[in-house]
């Protein structure tokens, strides 16, 4: 299939595998993807600007069929959502004045990478010593007979969000979906802004950083932390769009097509969320950043900037 | 690491049994109506579409982003259906 918009030839069976293994990603971890995707798309041939914008309009449609799946499973906490899109949209921005201030800088590749893979090894010990530790204390729990209660999601890492709880700065908010009895505002808009910030400054959607946040810095349980993110996904990754398009840089026909996989990939990998416990999402998700990690470190060496 | 492949084994089990056949039956159904719409509707706005990018950039943003949600929610739909028709369980489980 020809998409004329990129001036690229090629088989709409490639993109829509591309997209439903991107789909099932997104759904179950809460992800944009575009680790996957945009080197999918580079390998396929796409020009690099083109795939910037077009993962990002792919991963709206993904995001929205994934969200509504979560919502229908009750893991949307619409409220903290509507909290963060304040955050997100002024990170986003921000992330995006800074590439575009250190694009006068000669060495701008190397700068967002490192701090790319940084970050990213960075999440993958802390959540890898998370969720073993997590996973270790519930079978001690369970060899002396005591049963979780149920419905209460374990964490290692808890005492980091009992302290952002703590944060007295008004005003304050509950968050009854979440099990938060009170939380500063500015708490969640300023986790909002960081993974906006990253959305911004390194592409995609940036879920790989705001899901490990609104879990470890917020205490959000790890399904609604999953559903919100992709909430805060189709915001932030809409935004992208818009502003890539204006600069001709989607091919929303490669976006559609590849999304018709995405699609189904999203409903399977939302629903699989149902039969695992928020510790083992936890260490599953583990591989992500690690796999954006040596993608980013690859680019690097090799010359082929991921921007 | 020993730990991490039998924590994914153990949870797997279930759904992947579960999920198999009503998704290699949606698929089928899918994969059919999906060759439909390539042919009747993405074949011909193809042509729309790059005259728009074209010439009027601001249209092209506003049609790409309405689209693409567009589909988001169709497809969403389009899936919901088709699971709870071939495999009318599994919303209760």
């Amino acid at each position: 299939m020809t998409f004329p918009i990129a001036g690229v030839t090629i088989a709409p069976t490639y993109l829509i595998a591309v997209g439903f293994v991107v789909g099932l990603l997104g759904g179950f971890f809460g992800v944009g993807g575009s680790f996957l995707a945009g080197p999918a798309l580079f390998a396929a041939g796409v020009p690099m600007n083109f795939v910037v914008g077009t993962d990002l309009a792919h991963i709206v449609g993904k995001s929205i069929v994934a969200a509504r799946k979560h919502r229908t499973l009750g893991n949307i906490d619409t409220k903290l959502g509507m909290i963060m899109v304040l955050g997100t949209i002024a990170g986003v921005e921000s992330g995006a004045q800074l590439i575009q201030e250190l694009k006068k800088s000669a060495r701008i590749d190397w700068v967002v990478g490192l701090t790319f893979i940084v970050i990213l090894l960075g999440i993958t010990v802390f959540m890898a010593w998370e969720s073993l530790s997590t996973l270790r204390k519930q079978r001690r729990e369970r060899a002396r007979g005591r049963v979780p209660k149920a419905g209460r999601e374990h964490s290692a890492g808890a005492f980091i969000a009992r302290a952002v709880h703590r944060i007295s700065l008004p005003p304050h908010v509950s968050l009854p979906v979440s099990g938060i009895a009170s939380i500063s505002v500015w708490a969640i808009v300023l986790v909002a802004f960081i993974g906006g910030f990253f959305s911004g400054f390194l592409g995609g959607g940036a879920g790989y950083i705001r899901m490990p946040c609104l879990i470890y810095l917020l205490g959000i349980p790890t399904h609604i932390a999953v559903g919100t993110d992709l909430f805060e996904i189709i915001i932030s990754a809409s935004y992208g769009t818009v502003s890539h398009a204006l600069k001709g840089n989607v091919d929303i026909l490669i976006a559609l097509v590849m999304h018709t996989g995405a699609a189904i990939g999203a409903q399977m990998g939302a629903t699989l969320t149902q039969y695992f416990v928020g510790s083992r999402i936890r260490l599953a998700f583990i591989p992500l950043p690690l796999i954006g990690a040596g993608m980013m470190l690859h680019s690097l060496l090799t010359g082929h900037p991921p921007k | 690491m020993p730990m991490l492949g039998q924590a994914i084994r153990e949870a797997m089990k279930n759904p992947i049994r579960w999920l198999l056949k009503p998704f290699l039956l949606e698929v089928a159904v899918y994969a059919a109506l999906i060759a439909i719409y390539y042919f009747l509707v993405l074949h011909f706005l193809g042509h729309s579409l790059m005259h728009i990018y074209r010439h009027d950039r601001r249209l092209y943003a506003a049609l790409a982003l309405g689209l693409i949600a567009g589909q988001g929610l169709l497809l969403e739909m389009l899936t919901r259906v088709l699971l709870s028709w071939i495999a009318p369980r599994t919303e209760d489980r």
